[in-house]
């Protein structure tokens, strides 16, 4: 497991995504208000690229015609097929226990704190006066 | 050839009122007067005519040409050969075709009365299920309420093509009606004629409006998954009546595949379709639309994915099969006795509940 520095925080604002590769994967990074998430860029149902999926929000029911929405944002629809998934879990809403997106931790790391660690520094200056998006695979 | 074991329960078999008269002394005044100076004629559908070989076996035609219209006969026929311990009668009359709801409700009534007089009463291993109005479902509640207390009803007869597709919530009450009593709702093949078996306009042929009838049933049991009728009423049964069964495993497939990328516009619908209708939906056996071949059957039961589905049924009187031969070919041993008792039992409650 290694962190990987990826982008400074004001160029993933929320509301941004980006698909960075690292160690030969392909992770999808999200900023939904103000908190990252990250999932591998491929479907585990056809391989599609969840890095170009549309975010919905929760919507559960009690009976039929109850609508119950929270999380807005936070699912994530394949562009394939549609299939949702949970950006904190990776979960399925479909087959929850069998079908899951793998997921990928993301923080912010201060860019005075970049220095001490073990971080991987792409290929970007780093000032400690910023803040830094960063990625544990 | 499989033999029958004796004691089996018959899911589906055809009563049939012999003509309007016979109604006459079960109908209100007022319906029975207007019956007579409108000169009203049969109410029967093009689902069955008269002479079609589908209609009855040979051997199976009363002395009138009328299949199944007479008690005596039945018992020699339906029940006797097959061993029968107990058969459901669905009486398919053109009831759902009339235009007027009080005279759907007045003719429900009086079938309904029919059946318990001259059938349930005389004859104890018979049961029936409950003709209702449905152009008014309020109707058909109140007709459920009349009879439900008789234990010899054990289902609600709806047929699969009405006004509307059977899972919007017009239909509601008798749903819950229905799991209210411990009634199944049974869904049989046919039509109020009130849209064509296509989607597109009529077809020509009865080879094309009897092969259909498959496509209407996928239809009606989409829509009641998607509408959430099993949501709402938990406790409901379906049965679905002369459905044949080899395109279900086919269409769950495909329920299932759209169910998970819309999942959210049906958030009610909670657990993938097919299992949903595995818990809730049971499926006649006859007439059996699948290959003869063992290997082919057994495949297909395997799709089913559940032994509990099937439910034996002659549909005596209609020409399916020669002698007593109602269990096809290629049926897993293990299945028969499933399919002939146990299922039954646990689909109808009341089957083993003691008559009141």
């Amino acid at each position: 497991m290694s962190r990987h520095v990826i982008a400074a925080t004001r160029d993933l604002p929320p509301g941004g995504r980006r698909v960075v590769t690292i160690k030969g994967r392909a992770i999808a990074i999200f900023n939904i208000a103000g908190e990252y998430f990250g999932l591998l860029n491929r479907c585990p149902h056809q391989g599609g690229n969840l890095g170009e999926g549309r975010l919905i929000g929760l919507v559960e029911s009690g009976e039929p015609g109850d609508y119950r929405y929270s999380r807005p944002g936070e699912i994530l629809r394949c562009p394939w097929h549609g299939w949702e998934f949970d950006l904190r879990s990776g979960r399925s809403r479909c087959d929850p226990a069998r079908i899951q997106a793998k997921c990928f931790a993301v923080r912010v790391a201060p860019g005075e704190a970049l220095g001490e660690g073990d971080y991987v520094l792409e290929t970007f200056p780093v000032t400690v006066e910023e803040n830094y998006v960063v990625v544990e695979v | 050839m499989i033999a029958i074991p004796p004691g089996g329960i018959d899911c589906d078999i055809h009563p049939a009122v012999p003509g309007l008269g016979a109604l006459l002394p079960y109908l209100a005044d007022h319906w029975r007067e207007s019956v007579v100076q409108r000169g009203m004629h049969e109410l029967e559908s093009i689902a069955y005519p008269k002479n079609a070989p589908l209609t009855s076996r040979p051997d199976w035609r009363g002395a009138g040409g009328l299949p199944g219209g007479d008690l005596d006969q039945l018992r020699a026929q339906a029940l006797g050969p097959f061993g029968t311990s107990l058969a459901i009668c669905n009486c398919l009359y053109g009831v759902q075709l009339l235009f007027s709801e009080d005279l759907a409700a007045g003719f429900a009534s009086a079938i309904n009365d029919w059946v318990r007089r001259e059938w349930l009463d005389p004859e104890p291993r018979l049961r029936a299920s409950i003709v209702v109005p449905v152009q008014n479902p309020e109707m058909a509640v109140n007709e459920i309420e009349r009879l439900a207390a008789d234990k010899r009803f054990v289902q609600i007869l709806m047929l699969v093509m009405g006004e509307m597709p059977l899972g919007r919530r017009h239909y509601w009450p008798i749903y819950a009606a229905a799991e209210r009593h411990g009634l199944p709702i049974g869904i049989h093949a046919g039509s109020g004629y009130r849209h064509p078996v296509t989607g597109v306009g009529w077809p020509s042929y009865y080879s094309e409006d009897y092969a259909n009838q498959a496509v209407a049933f996928q239809s009606a049991l989409t829509s009641l998954v998607c509408e959430g009728v099993f949501a709402k009423f938990p406790g409901l049964k379906v049965v679905l009546i002369e459905s044949g069964f080899t395109w279900l495993p086919a269409h769950l497939w495909r329920l299932n595949k759209f169910w998970r990328g819309l999942r959210m516009e049906v958030p009610w619908v909670d657990r993938p379709p097919a299992e949903i209708v595995r818990d809730h939906v049971r499926l006649t056996l006859q007439p059996v639309d699948s290959p003869p071949q063992h290997e082919q059957l057994e495949r297909l039961m395997e799709h089913m994915g559940s032994d509990a589905m099937l439910l034996f049924s002659t549909d005596y009187p209609h020409w399916h099969f020669e002698g007593t031969q109602a269990l096809p070919e290629g049926l897993p041993g293990a299945l028969i006795h499933k399919i002939m008792v146990d299922n039954p039992r646990a689909t109808y409650a009341r089957l083993t509940e003691a008559l009141a």
